[in-house]
């Protein structure tokens, strides 16, 4: 590996986005594609793929073998809230690898008795959220089930494009959450991009079964091509 | 996206500046029940130094020593483990996977 590639590797990765480093493993040649060069690339749809999966392999291309080896950041999951639902999904999503965290101003609800081993922010998400560096590999939970909390929380990660948003709340509270948050500036292609009710539609009943529900949805939505996400929300 | 990498790939760049020859060894293909997936790597310096796994422990005595020789010939090198491969190497993977590892050299 040459050292302009290992260097602009380590910075990406310092930056946590993607990148794929493809490998002539025949006679060693090696170029690094970033995760938005993916879509100009005359591998973009192995790449896509790969990436997608988070997964590293082989391709052939013609007569060549290449290796496709992919770097990614490891998922976040922000939840807001330290609720019932909570205490059940912080572990499950440890268990899957995200980085998680608590968030919830109430010091009631935020306590490490409650969670223990998971880092928790006992702040309103405008002090809790700029250092958490939210970004496209966070999944974001909103489920205080309170406007005060969960709406500019909503706002920060609409601004930081997180590939999973998620609000607890039937049919009739999201939509009163919608025109909040439209009144508060969010745009109709933000607003679609929550989903709730939150989880997969699994009839989940008790706060463990609604956890799985939702990392089952931040999964497929993590995982799925973009047409069967489609077919699956 | 899931995989918690420590940071070998920084500690080959430092390695590189402090004027360390130093290799980069990545699994690129397995089968069976080999330890580590593809894309796991090993980095090596030319003092015998190594960080990572491209196994659970059982050949990367033999990786480095390959390493050596890619840092002192610039070529890269497909190395082979497996059970059932005792042609080639006589260290094999306990657990009865065959992983493909390739080396490079850095820089």
């Amino acid at each position: 590996m040459k050292l302009e590639i290992l260097k602009e590797l380590n910075a990406e990765r310092a930056a946590r986005r993607p990148v794929i480093i493809v490998t002539d493993t025949a006679n060693g040649d090696q170029r690094l594609v970033k995760a938005a060069d993916i879509a100009a690339d005359p591998l973009r749809a192995e790449l896509a793929k790969q990436l997608r999966m988070g997964k590293s392999g082989n391709v052939e291309v013609g007569t060549r073998k290449l290796f496709l080896n992919v770097y990614a950041p490891t998922a976040k999951l922000v939840i807001i809230g330290a609720v019932h639902i909570s205490q059940a999904l912080a572990p499950l999503a440890r268990s899957l690898d995200y980085d998680v965290t608590v968030v919830d101003p109430r010091t009631a609800f935020a306590s490490p008795e409650r969670f223990p081993d998971v880092p928790l922010v006992a702040e309103w998400p405008d002090v809790a959220l700029p250092p958490l560096n939210v970004d496209h590999y966070t999944a974001f939970v909103a489920v205080t089930h309170d406007p005060k909390i969960d709406d500019p929380a909503l706002l920060h990660a609409f601004d930081r494009d997180c590939f999973y948003i998620g609000a607890l709340g039937s049919r009739k509270t999201h939509a009163k959450r919608a025109e909040r948050l439209r009144a508060q500036g969010a745009r109709d292609s933000d607003i679609a991009r929550i989903h709730a009710p939150i989880g997969l539609d699994i009839g989940a009943v008790s706060p463990s079964e609604i956890a799985v529900a939702i990392m089952a949805e931040i999964t497929a939505q993590l995982r799925l091509p973009p047409k069967e996400k489609e077919e699956a929300a | 996206m899931l995989n918690r990498d420590e940071d070998i790939l920084q500690a080959a760049e430092t390695w590189q500046k402090e004027g360390h020859g130093v290799a980069l060894a990545t699994v690129v293909e397995t089968w069976g029940s080999a330890p580590r997936p593809a894309g796991s790597s090993l980095v090596i310096n030319d003092d015998g130094t190594f960080l990572g796994s491209v196994s659970g422990g059982c050949v990367e005595g033999a990786v480095v020593t390959e390493a050596l020789d890619v840092i002192a010939s610039g070529q890269p090198k497909m190395l082979e483990f497996g059970v059932a491969d005792e042609t080639a190497w006589n260290v094999g993977l306990s657990c009865g996977g065959t992983i493909r590892v390739f080396v490079e050299k850095v820089g």
